[in-house]
């Protein structure tokens, strides 16, 4: 189904304004609940997510238990009211496959042998949905973690990057941008949406998915520019948690 | 009195090189380079790279003196809640008292609180406690209440400085575990002030200057009263 | 249930018995409450409640649905509540557990039975298209009294919210064909309006413990409550809803100064709502 959104025009301003390397205005707060040991809140252009963090404890039921190494269960929930249309409460097929990837994500940094026979809980709530949902959460997650003093070899971050404004040629499609962090419109009429997670300080992938479709070399630069934008989001995960906690610490 | 500014560190910060200097707590290495595995405060102490933990469970050591709430008494053994990933096992053979088979709830029954030293940390992280020691008895009477359990140092103070201003303020014994739980028992009034204190302690800054702020909080609630 | 120390609990009682709270407050003072509104722009309405440190968020969806048979001329609302695991380490993910239907269900009584939404001026061609409006709340940080802190984020959540005509206006289009009353509403409302609101009722909670009781349980509280009482009043000082929880029990006297209570706060705290909606 083609559109007649122009996403993006000749001078390569996207819809909202932004150039195809900018991502939208994030905001990101350490340590916002008071039950939770860990915590997080993070706006990422239209996204509001919440992240909460408990454990390590011991996992329940024991059927669970990794007798070597501690358990990482995230668990990715979108409020009702967070869509345009209400979407009912509860886990559907979709965010309990975002729940898995984000939790093997978490495994890869989370230094889980120290705690055999525990279960670390990563709560991810959507309130606000507007595309990029998966990588604003487990970037709150990411925090939150560290926030809940758990220790990791790395604090994950995540970031998506896609292709828009191709045009269909003989049912072909032709020409398109590739671009970072999709917008709403961008994610519902564009042609390839990639998100992926990293860990930043090795540069190796936590989390990668794709559909669409991409030639090798429009890969290539969607990857590229997920990674930049993953960098940059890791800027603001890092200033957020000593900001929360400088304000702590003055003179010895 | 030191002007130094404390360090933040976040975990996957780099800290040195394993070459000029050692990883500490909270630190692991990499290719040669340490860093930091956790939230906290860095600290440089003869060639060690230590990272104060800012948050976080209690981690527990042998020998650590903490309190410890019963989760539930079974056959032989209790489970007890210590503020820990684990629960912690104490044996009837660690406790002072005579106890059969299967008569554990006589002693120890779920939500009475313990005073306990951690007698063994398994490769498995099986923890085990004892009651076996002058120290360690069934805490009755008084309030338990809770602290980050990094905090604990700050609340005890330089060569228990912090803790014996509370003391002398208040008049009351005050007891505090390494996994954060403290345990303090005096008049009503005087509970109060040693909680709100607490409080003041917990989310006030490492400064310098703290046990003052804290003397002065402690003088007037005394006035207060009188 | 949680492990409380019989300690803690013994001392509660010890304090309560001279008359006083862990934190300091009255028998019959509620911990400071904070009403934001609007913060979910996705939702018809939206609202974030603290009371203390629980935290609960609700919103507020819209959609062009069929009415009830039996009441062909009325909008229809749903109530749904989420103790999501995010809040507490006590809470459990999964499908909703007695507590919170019965969270979902009073919060959806007191706003019902009172007729706090003007559900029969959402009816757009009777025993056909009415409004269905959505209430769906969020605990997001729990530390005692979700009953009160539920009802309020609804209330200030529907008092801010517009019913979205642009939003569904391809689809009230569409339906003015079929429904010729369909093209008199939108004629009558060619933009969002506020969502049509009755003066609603002020729930308040008390729970006993050890022959005593008090206002507002923190979480502490709660943890050691016997019996628990919701009672919420209007701006006329009648009573519109009553709801009693858990195993223990109360005297006549014991509810009686409850619903005074009750009664001498719920004036208070509508003062609170009408400035968040700004009234």
């Amino acid at each position: 189904m083609e559109s007649d959104i122009k996403l993006i025009d000749d001078d390569g301003k996207r819809l909202d304004g932004r150039k195809a390397d900018e991502l939208r205005e994030i905001k990101i707060e350490a340590g916002v609940l008071h039950r939770a040991e860990g915590s997080c809140y993070l706006e990422w252009g239209g996204n509001k997510v919440v992240a909460a963090v408990y454990g390590p404890r011991e996992a329940i039921p024991r059927h669970t238990q990794n007798p070597l190494k501690a358990v990482i269960k995230a668990k990715y929930n979108m409020a009702a009211f967070s869509v345009d249309d209400r979407k009912r409460p509860g886990p559907d097929r979709r965010s309990r496959e975002i729940s898995k990837v984000i939790s093997e994500a978490l495994d890869k940094v989370i230094l889980t042998e120290n705690f055999p026979r525990a279960s670390i809980d990563v709560n991810i709530e959507v309130l606000e949905a507007e595309a990029g949902t998966r990588c604003a959460g487990l970037t709150a997650a990411g925090v939150a973690l560290a926030d809940a003093g758990i220790p990791m070899k790395d604090i994950p971050v995540a970031c998506a990057a896609g292709k828009i404004g191709s045009k269909n040629n003989d049912g072909k499609k032709t020409g398109g941008h590739v671009v970072v962090d999709l917008g709403k419109e961008e994610d519902n009429f564009g042609d390839a949406d990639l998100p992926i997670a990293i860990s930043p300080r090795t540069g190796e992938i936590l989390l990668l998915q794709m559909d669409g479709h991409l030639t090798l070399e429009e890969f290539d630069k969607a990857l590229e520019l997920a990674i930049k934008g993953c960098h940059i989001v890791s800027k603001l995960q890092k200033e957020a948690l000593v900001k929360k906690y400088q304000a702590d610490v003055e003179v010895d | 009195m030191s002007g130094e500014k404390r360090e933040i560190v976040i975990p996957s910060q780099l800290l040195g090189d394993a070459k000029s200097s050692k990883a500490g707590r909270g630190t692991f290495i990499e290719k040669g380079k340490i860093y930091s595995e956790r939230l906290g405060l860095l600290s440089k102490r003869s060639d060690y790279m230590n990272v104060i933990p800012l948050k976080g469970r209690y981690d527990p050591m042998e020998g650590d003196f903490v309190i410890g709430i019963v989760e539930e008494p079974l056959s032989s053994i209790w489970l007890v809640d210590i503020n820990a990933p684990y629960p912690a096992l104490l044996h009837t053979n660690d406790v002072p008292w005579d106890v059969d088979f299967g008569e554990t709830d006589k002693y120890l029954n779920r939500g009475d609180s313990i005073m306990a030293k951690i007698l063994e940390v398994g490769l498995d992280k099986k923890l085990q406690i004892t009651l076996k020691d002058r120290n360690l008895y069934k805490i009755k009477g008084g309030y338990i209440t809770y602290i980050e359990p990094s905090k604990v140092p700050r609340l005890i103070g330089r060569k228990g400085s912090m803790i014996a201003l509370l003391k002398k303020y208040t008049q009351c014994r005050i007891f505090v575990g390494k996994n954060g739980r403290i345990w303090i028992d005096g008049e009503d009034d005087n509970i109060a002030k040693v909680i709100k204190a607490i409080g003041k302690i917990e989310s006030e800054s490492i400064s310098y200057g703290l046990t003052d702020k804290i003397e002065e909080l402690l003088k007037k609630d005394t006035k207060d009263v009188q | 249930m949680a492990l409380t120390s019989s300690i803690k609990r013994d001392y509660l009682y010890n304090l309560a018995k001279n008359g006083k709270r862990v934190d300091g407050r009255k028998f019959d003072e509620f911990r400071d409450i904070k009403i934001e509104t609007g913060l979910i722009s996705k939702a018809e309405g939206s609202a974030r409640v603290k009371i203390g440190n629980t935290q609960v968020i609700a919103g507020i969806k819209m959609d062009i649905g069929d009415p009830y048979p039996d009441s062909p001329d009325k909008g229809v609302m749903i109530t749904a509540a989420e103790l999501i695991p995010l809040a507490s380490p006590d809470f459990e993910s999964g499908p909703p557990r007695e507590n919170a239907i019965e969270l979902a269900r009073v919060v959806d009584r007191g706003i019902r039975e009172s007729e706090v939404i003007g559900l029969d001026k959402l009816c757009m061609e009777s025993g056909e298209k009415i409004w269905l409006v959505f209430i769906d709340i969020h605990i997001i940080d729990f530390d005692g009294n979700l009953f009160d802190a539920a009802s309020l984020a609804a209330l200030a959540a529907l008092f801010n919210t517009a019913v979205p005509i642009e939003r569904l206006r391809p689809t009230l289009e569409k339906l003015q064909e079929k429904f010729p009353s369909v093209k008199g509403y939108l004629e009558e409302h060619p933009k969002d309006y506020q969502l049509p609101m009755n003066e609603p009722p002020i729930s308040c909670t008390s729970v006993k413990f050890n022959d005593v009781v008090v206002l507002d349980p923190s979480l502490d509280e709660e943890e050691i409550a016997e019996a628990r009482l919701t009672v919420a009043t209007d701006k006329n000082g009648d009573i519109r809803a009553m709801q009693k929880g858990l195993d223990g029990s109360f005297t006549v006297e014991e509810i009686k100064k409850i619903i005074n209570v009750s009664l001498d706060n719920g004036r208070e705290i509508r003062i609170k709502l009408d400035k968040s909606t700004g009234k």
